[in-house]
Order: C-alpha cells, then sequence, then structure tokens
C-alpha cells in the first residue's frame, strides 16, 4: 500500500496571551504562593504542604509498561495563569477574546450566544478556569458546578470532607505531586435526588510552554442522584515533552450514579516520536452507597506516554462499577492503561471492556486488577480486553490480576487480539472505498461496544478523533 | 469494454497467470471454467487490483483505459466489481454502514450527492429482498457468522447496490442450496445489461441453465486453453477435461 500523507494533529496551535507564570521549581514556597494566589484557606495549604512532604519521599513509579526519560520536576512552571484586566472574570464577557477563540477554535463555545445544547462547559486553560457555561440554570436545581480553587473558597466544609477521601494525598507519587501544587480543575455537587439537568462538561488545554498541568476534579453526587460528566483535553504542538498529573474523584452515595466519559487528545508527539503529553491521571471513584453506579467510558488517543487506571472502590452493597475504554496508540505513543475493579460490598457487580488498537510502532498495554475481598459476597465480574493490531511494527499487551479472598466471587474473562487483515482492506477498496476511510471503518466497527457507552454528541466526535488519530497508518 | 492481452502474474515469486488473452465486450457473459487451482481466482483478483500478485507482464484496459495503472479502490470506481469467492468479515461494521460508505464513495466519485441513511435503507431494503435476504442482515457485521450461501447473497446484493460496468463473480454459485441457485440467478440476471459485461467463474454448468453465457472459456495450468460457446460448458459436464489434454490429475481435482 503506497503512504498516505498525514494529516497533522489539529489542535497543535499555540494560543498567543499575556500570562503570569511561576519561575520553574518547586518547593515549599512554589506552594505557599500558589494557595495564596488563590486565596485558600488555611486547611488547604497545610493539606498541600502535607502532600509535598509525602512526595519528597517517594519516587516515579517504574512498574508500568513504558520507557521515557526521568522527568526533572524543577525544571517545570507549576503555576500558568492567563494575565486578567480585573481580578477575576464575573462573567464570560469579561474573559479575554483570544481565549474564547481558542475554545472556539477547539469547537467548545463559551459564548453565550452560541452554547452548547443541553451541555454546561467548564473550560480550563493552563492552571486556570476561565468559565463555566449555564450557571444559573445549574443553580436552579441545585447543582454546584464550578472551578475548584471556586469551590475552595466557596464550600470549604464540602471540600474539606471529600477532598482525598478517595485518592489519598499520598496514593501514589503523581497523586502526591497533584495534592501538593494543583490549581485547577472542576468540582460538582449534585445534592439528593436530583438529576443533574445538563450533562456536565470540562476542556482542558495546556497552553504555556515547560509548564505543567495538575487539574484536580472532585465529583460528588449525594443520595439518590445522577450526573452525567465529560471532559475534553488538548495541548499545542511543541517539541518538549509537558507533563499532566491530574487527579480525579468520584464518590456516589446511596442509589446515586456517576456516568463520567473522557476524550483524551493531549498532543501525542510527532511522528518520530518528539515530544507530546505525558499524561501520568490517577482517577478513582468510590461506590461509597448501596446500589450506587461509577461508569467510566474513555477514549484515549493523545500523549506520548499515558498511564492511568480509573477505578472503582466498591463499598456499598449491590453498587456497581463499569469500564468502557478505546485506547489508541500510533507512531511512538505508549499507553498502560487499564482499570482496579475492588469489591468491598455484597452483590457488587463490576464489568470491564477494554478495546486497545496499536498503530506505527507504539505500545499498548492493558492493565487491570478485579479483587474480591472477604466481605465480598456473591460479587462478579466480567472482563473482555480486545487488541487489534495495525501493522505487524507495534505491541500489544495485556496483564489481566485477579485476587479473590471470597470463595462465592465469579469472574469472567475474555481476551482477543487480531489484525486489521489484507483482505478485510482489499474487500473495503474493492467496493471504492478510501484505505485511511477503511480503516477508520474498521477500527470504529472495533469499538462500538465502547463508542455507545458515550453521550450522543461525543461519540460522533470520538468516530472522527479515531480517524484523525489513524491518519498515515496505512503504509 | 475489457481487454486483456498476454497477462502474467506472480504471487511469492510463483507464476500463476501464464498469457491470459480474452476480449469482452459491453452486454456479453463470459464463464470461465477450469480446474482447481488453474488460476482462475488469481485472474478476478488480479482484474481488481489486489497487490498480493504481481503482474509481470502484459497489459488490461477497461474501456481504453489502462486499468493497471489504477489503485484498487479506483478501479472499482471506475466499475469493476468482484464478488468474492471467500468474503471476509469485519466484525463490528454493520453491513448497511459498510454498503452505504461503498455506494457513497462511488456517487462521490461520480459528482452525485452523497444517500443520506434514511435514502440508503430504503433502498439496500428493496436489494436485499430482491436476492431474499432478511433486511435484518444490514444490521449485522459485514459477512460476520453469515452462512456460505448467506454470504454469496451478500455479494450479489452488493453488485445489485452498485452497478459495476463490469461485475467478476468467483464461484458465486457454489455452495448454494437449489433455491439459493435460483435467487442468485435471478440476481445475476438482473444484472445484465447493454451497458454491463459479466465474467463468472464456476464449476458447474448447471448454472449456466439459468444463466445463459455468451461464451466459455476453459482456464488451465494459467492458460485459455479453449474457448467456444454455451455448448462447450455442456461438453466439459460430459467429457471432464481430460480430452482438453490436461493431466489426469488435475482433471480429477476439478471434479
Ligand atoms: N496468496 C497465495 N500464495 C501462494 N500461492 C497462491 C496464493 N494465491 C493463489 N496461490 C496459488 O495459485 C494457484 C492458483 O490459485 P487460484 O486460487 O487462482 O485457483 P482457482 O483456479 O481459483 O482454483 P479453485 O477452483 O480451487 O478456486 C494455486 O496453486 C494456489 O495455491
Ligand atoms: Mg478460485
Amino acid at each position: 500500500m503506497k503512504e498516505l500523507i498525514k494529516r497533522e494533529y489539529e489542535h497543535g496551535f499555540v494560543t498567543e496571551i499575556e500570562t503570569d507564570t511561576f519561575e520553574p521549581g518547586l518547593n515549599e514556597d512554589v506552594i505557599r504562593r500558589l494557595s495564596e494566589i488563590k486565596q485558600e484557606p488555611e486547611f488547604m495549604l497545610e493539606w498541600r504542604l502535607k502532600a509535598y512532604r509525602r512526595w519528597l519521599e517517594m519516587d516515579d513509579p517504574t512498574w508500568a509498561h513504558v520507557d521515557y526519560p526521568r522527568v526533572d520536576y524543577n525544571a517545570i512552571s507549576y503555576y500558568s495563569a492567563p494575565k486578567k484586566k480585573e481580578d477575576m472574570p464575573q462573567s464570560l464577557d469579561d474573559v479575554d477574546p483570544e481565549l474564547l477563540r481558542t475554545y472556539e477554535k477547539l469547537g467548545i463555545p463559551l459564548h453565550e450566544r452560541e452554547k452548547l445544547a443541553g451541555v454546561a462547559v467548564d473550560a480550563v486553560f493552563d492552571s486556570v478556569s476561565i468559565g463555566t457555561t449555564f450557571k444559573e440554570q445549574l443553580a436552579e436545581a441545585g447543582v454546584i458546578f464550578c472551578p475548584i480553587s471556586e469551590a475552595v473558597q466557596k464550600y470549604p466544609e464540602l471540600v474539606e470532607k471529600y477532598l482525598g477521601s478517595v485518592v489519598p494525598a499520598g496514593d501514589n507519587f503523581f497523586a502526591a505531586l497533584n495534592s501538593a501544587v494543583f490549581s485547577d480543575g472542576s468540582f460538582v455537587y449534585i445534592p439528593k435526588g436530583v438529576r443533574c439537568p445538563l450533562e456536565l462538561s470540562t476542556y482542558f488545554r495546556i497552553n504555556a510552554a515547560n509548564t505543567g498541568q495538575f487539574e484536580r476534579t472532585l465529583i460528588v453526587a449525594d443520595a439518590g442522584s445522577y450526573v452525567s460528566y465529560l471532559e475534553g483535553c488538548t495541548a499545542p504542538m511543541r517539541d518538549e515533552n509537558q507533563l499532566h498529573a491530574a487527579v480525579v474523584e468520584l464518590v456516589a452515595l446511596d442509589d446515586a450514579q456517576i456516568k463520567y466519559s473522557t476524550v483524551q487528545n493531549w498532543y501525542p508527539g510527532d511522528e518520530h516520536g518528539k515530544g507530546g503529553i505525558y499524561n501520568f491521571v490517577t482517577k478513582r471513584g468510590a461506590c461509597q452507597g448501596r446500589n450506587s453506579k461509577i461508569s467510566w467510558t474513555q477514549v484515549e488517543t493523545g500523549s506520548a506516554v499515558t498511564w492511568k487506571y480509573p477505578s472503582c472502590i466498591l463499598k456499598g452493597d449491590n453498587s456497581v462499577g463499569e469500564f468502557y475504554s478505546v485506547a489508541l496508540t500510533h507512531n511512538y505513543q505508549q499507553a498502560d492503561t487499564g482499570t482496579k475493579m475492588i469489591h468491598l460490598g455484597k452483590n457488587t457487580t463490576s464489568t470491564i471492556i477494554s478495546k486497545g488498537i496499536s498503530a506505527g510502532r507504539s505500545s499498548n498495554a492493558y492493565r487491570g486488577l478485579v479483587k474480591f475481598q472477604p466481605g465480598a459476597e456473591n460479587a462478579r465480574n466480567f472482563t473482555q480486553c480486545d487488541s487489534l493490531l495495525i501493522g505487524d511494527r507495534c505491541g500489544a499487551h495485556t496483564f489481566p490480576y485477579i485476587e479473590s479472598r471470597n470463595k462465592s466471587a465469579i469472574v469472567e474473562h475474555e481476551a482477543t487480539t487480531s489484525k486489521v487483515s489484507d483482505e478485510q482492506m482489499f474487500l473495503c477498496r474493492q467496493r471504492g472505498i478510501d484505505p485511511e476511510q477503511a480503516v477508520s471503518m474498521i477500527v470504529n466497527g472495533f469499538c462500538k461496544e465502547v463508542f455507545k457507552e458515550l453521550p450522543m454528541e461525543f461519540a460522533v466526535e470520538a468516530g472522527k478523533l479515531l480517524e484523525v488519530s489513524l491518519e498515515g497508518s496505512v503504509g | 469494454m475489457l481487454s486483456i492481452k498476454n497477462l502474467h502474474a506472480s504471487v511469492e515469486g510463483k507464476e500463476i497467470l501464464k498469457g491470459i488473452n480474452l476480449e469482452i465486450k459491453a452486454g456479453e457473459v463470459h464463464a470461465i471454467m477450469g480446474p482447481n487451482g488453474s488460476g482462475k481466482s488469481t485472474l478476478s483478483q488480479v482484474l481488481a487490483g489486489n497487490e498480493a500478485f504481481e503482474v509481470t507482464e502484459g497489459e488490461v484496459t477497461l474501456n481504453g483505459e489502462n486499468l493497471l495503472d489504477l489503485e484498487t479502490e479506483e478501479r472499482a470506481r471506475e466499475g469493476i466489481f468482484l464478488a468474492f469467492q471467500y468474503p471476509v468479515e469485519i466484525p463490528g461494521v454493520s453491513n448497511l454502514q459498510f454498503l452505504r460508505t461503498a455506494v457513497n464513495a462511488m456517487r462521490t466519485h461520480r459528482g452525485e450527492p452523497e444517500m443520506n441513511a434514511a435514502e440508503f435503507m430504503k433502498l439496500a431494503k428493496e436489494v436485499s429482498k430482491q436476492v431474499d435476504l432478511d433486511p435484518a442482515f444490514l444490521k449485522r457485521g459485514v459477512n460476520e457468522g453469515f452462512s456460505g450461501g448467506e454470504k454469496k447473497r451478500n455479494e450479489i446484493m452488493q453488485a445489485l447496490l452498485l452497478q459495476p460496468k463490469l461485475a467478476i463473480l468467483d464461484e458465486t454459485d457454489s455452495g448454494l442450496d437449489i433455491d439459493a441457485l435460483k435467487v442468485v440467478s435471478d440476481g445475476v440476471n438482473a444484472l445484465r445489461a447493454k451497458d454491463r459485461a459479466i465474467l463468472m467463474v464456476t464449476h458447474y454448468q448447471r448454472l449456466l441453465n439459468h444463466i445463459v453465457p455468451d461464451y466459455v472459456h476453459v482456464l488451465a495450468g494459467g492458460r485459455i486453453i479453449k474457448s467456444g460457446g454455451r455448448e462447450l460448458a455442456l461438453e466439459l459436464e460430459e467429457r471432464g477435461y481430460g480430452w482438453l489434454g490436461i493431466k489426469e490429475d488435475e482433471a480429477a481435482a476439478a471434479n
């Protein structure tokens, strides 16, 4: 097959904007300054410092199936924010028009006139949130959806109660770092019995060079509530690697449901493996209450290196955890991703559907742990792990771990590896279909079970994203 | 319409086609018969542009245009259609989506607007009835779990949807029960048109009772060793391939 022309990463532009950016380097003073800028209450600063001291004693994890040069944490700047005329924009009208244009380019309208129908959006640019849409409508329902920096000030008791309750500050190296220096992110609280009237969505954008992005998201669904939340991410093309170390915590109380979807499209680096984002993320949800449910759906196409395991702690009896994942790697991308399902309560069930697609010289690993604790009477898990290879220079690996301390637990595990075959390609092309379109159609078919879990609008977006990400894979 | 001159092709360094000459005019139906392994599928695949085969000599033109310079998908858009002897499965991709993508690729090539999902659904349902396939098959993955006969009917459905200039049917009759054979033959006869040519590979003269060919060719050892009218097929049925000077074991393999 002939080599097809590669299209460039379409979100790779840089926004020229005046910023306040910290000098690179990390120490307690940096953390104090950060906390001061954010006008945080005392408990927050103490929490950060404690996390920082823990982090100093920890080392980069080395067990994942990824290979990258050690990050120099003192070469990174820990805060970058667009310079604003006033202190904080009170409404989107106060936001720098250049920023709004950035989000328009990304296809995310923040302006009141052209808001995304039925979706409330929070936009995080480098280290700060620049605006949230549909604020009033959400407030009417009693839903809190705001930048976490705002929540720290306005709802300190909720933040203090839940922050770190699922991912403790010292959980792992990157979580500790994030806890010390997280700059912004989203906070969501859905009151008892409320079905959130809109899809909630946060778009993260790394713009500044040599800046780490450490966002923190906390979602609490009180008893009997429901929320569907989506995050999207992009970054400019830069030759240097950039670090993104986020923490996401979800808490579902009795009968509550949280559906968390991610479309991750950080800059993956160029076709020679230069540049790209290091995406080291800790995501975990606690099904605290009885009959609660947490569902993770992720479509991961970006980043140079991904290290990410959205997990569920199934504590409440009859609680349900789900993980639906599509991870695509191309060129020199590396991904080590999967999930942990920790069954504590009775009759807890979990489902894992993982679809890994490897193209180019990339490496794609699924790593999953299913654990049944002694109290997990009649718990069950179903795992399906499928790998699809495009070409013969890429790698796919599966590392499933099962630990059972309860005899009544039932685990089912299925795994397949397949290739986009020459025969399939020939059939498509014989019917007049372009090779690139053929690959994307075959890959989309492979991912169907996961895409159907995404909110409608984003399923289409995800399909297109795969198509763009696969460009140049047919050669 | 199609002109093949001294066509040689090999796979993995082994020569399979050793100088094929064939002229097919618009409106004609040609049948190709011949022992197993003689190169019938290879000829079909080479015409459709399968890159697993290397053309080492000769030329092929479609309406005067050099076919061998075109990519597989370009040939398809110029009107070459191949019904596969062994249709491959594409899991998760619905037949409907696959067919609509194909039809729209052809339409775009011809400068016609794409068909939307609703328009296409209507068309696809009609055509699926024509080959006696339940429209439920449109929702299933391409050939996924289809029986042998269902796959063959699915191929003919595609030919009817894509309306090619030259339809190459590689053993579309094999593995069909008597009723299905009738359905598929009716489908092929529906394809017959003044401006369309059909090249069909078959082992069985009984197909030629349903689809009466204008010419019958015998392909053996990578060459066309005999051509005639439809009576040649009857003669082959009666006498086998032996009298044509083909080695006994090859002839035995053909029956
Ligand atoms: N991909 C391939 N690799 C190696 N040999 C091949 C390949 N494809 C075909 N051949 C060989 O080429 C020869 C012709 O095969 P072909 O499939 O064209 O025969 P055929 O006439 O269609 O036979 P049948 O009647 O059994 O379908 C056979 O010897 C076959 O083994
Ligand atoms: Mg054959």
